[in-house]
């Protein structure tokens, strides 16, 4: 095994997982809040990388020159609005069937899948879309003095680990030491009882679909910056792959998404670097297969609380 | 019908909590049926009745989680039939539940603040002098509660989360607790602590309706008491009348 590309893997499988990561806090967090799998999360992520693509195409019609300035922006933008879209899925397709048996808003989700898919196909065109790089440059580190191998790092995949990390740590933060993250804590254990306490349990649902679609706007834009192209379709791809992540991690747990999404890129790394880069889907699927059988509640799952 | 009649202002002392002809339950099946009752400011009112007479369903109602399908209910003269369920809660109504339902993977001291969400909190330096207060006045009250505030809640015994869940339901300073069996589950001596910090907690000025089925605990405490049958309302009087009473010996309190 030649150590480059053993660093060469760690690197990608990080960067990788790391947007993974985002994504399947978005999973994770409404899954533990109303118990269903929002499979339009990944729709919300690809609306994320059209958006990154039109707010980089505004600011630069108005002149803008600084990176940062334009980066911190465009992810306001993208944030902003996607959480938008998040908040509007939440209130039009889910609120309406809260009551009602678990299939349904289920088959809403694919339903608001399938809609915002084509919605996206028609208004922006069904062909690959695609951005400038914004960021170039690249750390080199040599792993062998005698040969030329080196290990490849470029700014942008060390941008995208620290902004995934960093978010992921604010929204921890607020999770554990606010009276919002409180609220939303207490209406994941017991929403009766934190309605009856006066919580709006409504809105703090709302408030969890807005977070998860902020994650998932920042990876969007972090992977379009990354890769420069897109359609209409990443979303789905994106999306059960991170949600194969947060069910690595234990689907529900907020940290657990994070090393979920972690442990699936890296995984996914060393299997296309050292076996087959052709079925790197198919490993990662086989995963997500063997811990729904074998351990469903992941790494980091709670196992269902017994009511007393 | 009684529906839809506020009770005439002017007449002396008007009730805290009035429920009025209320019919509720879960899907087809009808838990209560025309249940009244009058619950007065400073009171301590029991109502008791056998597993599954619909004492939980009338307190949930109350709550409106879910809200009465027919009948209403007033809380210091205001029509809270069709309010949200966290909207009741903060008109000052708090709610110790079946069951005690602390939030078990959080600490005491974060359930604690859970039950301040229902206080507006203006964030003014006498809120939070008052908030102060009321902590060291749950502290006082169950002292076991601050040896345990960094412990998670799910840790702790049954007579801890009880203490806990009224402990919560105090933080939010309310007008009306509603207590659905306090005393389930627990060893004589732990239900007599509980049943102490409620006689002082309505000394504070707290008004209390709580629902039992431990009959003799509750008429002990209680000034007034109703007795739920099959939904219904079938007695009521005052605790000592009611604790005497030869039908209610009879059927609840182990007919001698």
């Amino acid at each position: 095994m030649d150590i480059y590309i053993f660093g060469q893997q760690w690197v990608n499988g990080l960067v990788l997982g790391s947007t993974y990561g985002l994504i399947a806090v978005g999973y994770t967090m409404v899954y533990g809040i109303i118990g269903m799998i929002n499979f339009a999360h990944g729709e919300i992520y690809m609306i994320s990388a059209y958006l990154t693509a039109i707010f980089l195409a505004l600011l630069g019609t108005f002149g803008l020159q600084s990176v940062p300035v334009v980066l911190v922006l465009v992810l306001l933008g993208t944030v902003l609005l996607t959480a938008l879209y998040g908040w509007s899925v939440e209130r039009i397709a889910y609120r309406p069937l809260r009551n009602s048996n678990r299939l349904a808003p289920l088959i809403s989700a694919i339903g608001i899948s399938l809609i915002l898919q084509n919605y996206i196909r028609i208004s922006q065109g069904a062909r690959n879309q695609g951005v400038p790089p914004v960021i170039d440059g690249v750390w080199r580190i040599p792993a062998n003095a005698v040969d030329q191998h080196f290990v490849q790092i470029t700014h942008l995949q060390s941008l995208i680990v620290v902004t995934a990390f960093a978010s992921m740590a604010v929204l921890t933060w607020i999770i554990h030491h606010t009276a919002l993250g409180r609220a939303c804590r207490a209406t994941q254990q017991d929403r009766v009882m934190a309605n009856l306490l006066g919580v709006d349990t409504d809105r703090i649902i709302s408030v969890v679909f807005v977070m998860g679609a902020a994650m998932a706007a920042v990876a969007g834009m972090l992977v379009t910056l990354n890769y420069g192209s897109f359609d209409f379709y990443i979303g789905f791809l994106m999306g059960i792959k991170a949600f194969t992540a947060a069910v690595l991690g234990g689907i529900g747990s907020l940290p657990g998404a994070m090393l979920g999404g972690v442990v699936l890129g890296l995984a996914e790394s060393f299997f296309a670097g050292f076996v087959n880069s052709d079925y790197k889907d198919v490993f990662a699927f086989s995963l997500l297969i063997l811990f729904l059988i074998f351990r469903p509640s992941g790494f980091l799952g709670v196992p269902e609380v017994e009511k007393v | 019908m009684m529906t839809g009649e506020v009770p005439a202002a002017g007449d002396a002392p008007q009730p805290l909590l009035v429920v009025a002809g209320i019919g509720a339950g879960y899907g087809a099946i009808e838990a209560l049926h025309g249940v009244s009752l009058e619950v007065y400011g400073g009171e301590i009112v029991a109502l008791i009745g056998a597993n599954g007479a619909g004492k939980s369903s009338l307190l949930m109602t109350v709550c409106a989680n879910p809200p009465a399908k027919r009948g209403e209910i007033f809380f210091a003269g205001q029509a809270i039939t069709r309010l949200p369920t966290h909207q009741i809660a903060r008109l000052g109504i708090a709610h110790v539940p079946e069951g005690r339902r602390v939030f078990a993977r959080m600490t005491v001291a974060e359930n604690l603040a859970m039950g301040r969400v229902a206080l507006s909190a203006d964030g003014s330096r006498a809120a939070q002098q008052e908030d102060a207060a009321v902590l060291q006045h749950v502290y006082q009250l169950f002292p076991r509660l601050r040896e345990r505030a960094l412990q998670r809640a799910g840790t702790l015994s049954g007579g801890e989360q009880q203490m806990l869940a009224i402990g919560r339901a105090l933080m939010a300073r309310p007008r009306l607790l509603l207590l659905d069996e306090p005393s389930l589950g627990l060893a004589p001596q732990i239900m007599g602590r509980i049943f102490a910090a409620l006689r002082t907690i309505a000394q504070a000025g707290t008004t209390i309706f709580l629902v039992e089925q431990n009959a003799n605990q509750a008429l002990q405490l209680a000034d007034r008491a109703y007795v739920l049958v099959n939904g219904r309302i079938t007695l009521s009087g005052s605790g000592q009348a009611l604790l005497v009473s030869p039908e209610i010996r009879k059927a609840y309190l182990g007919g001698h």
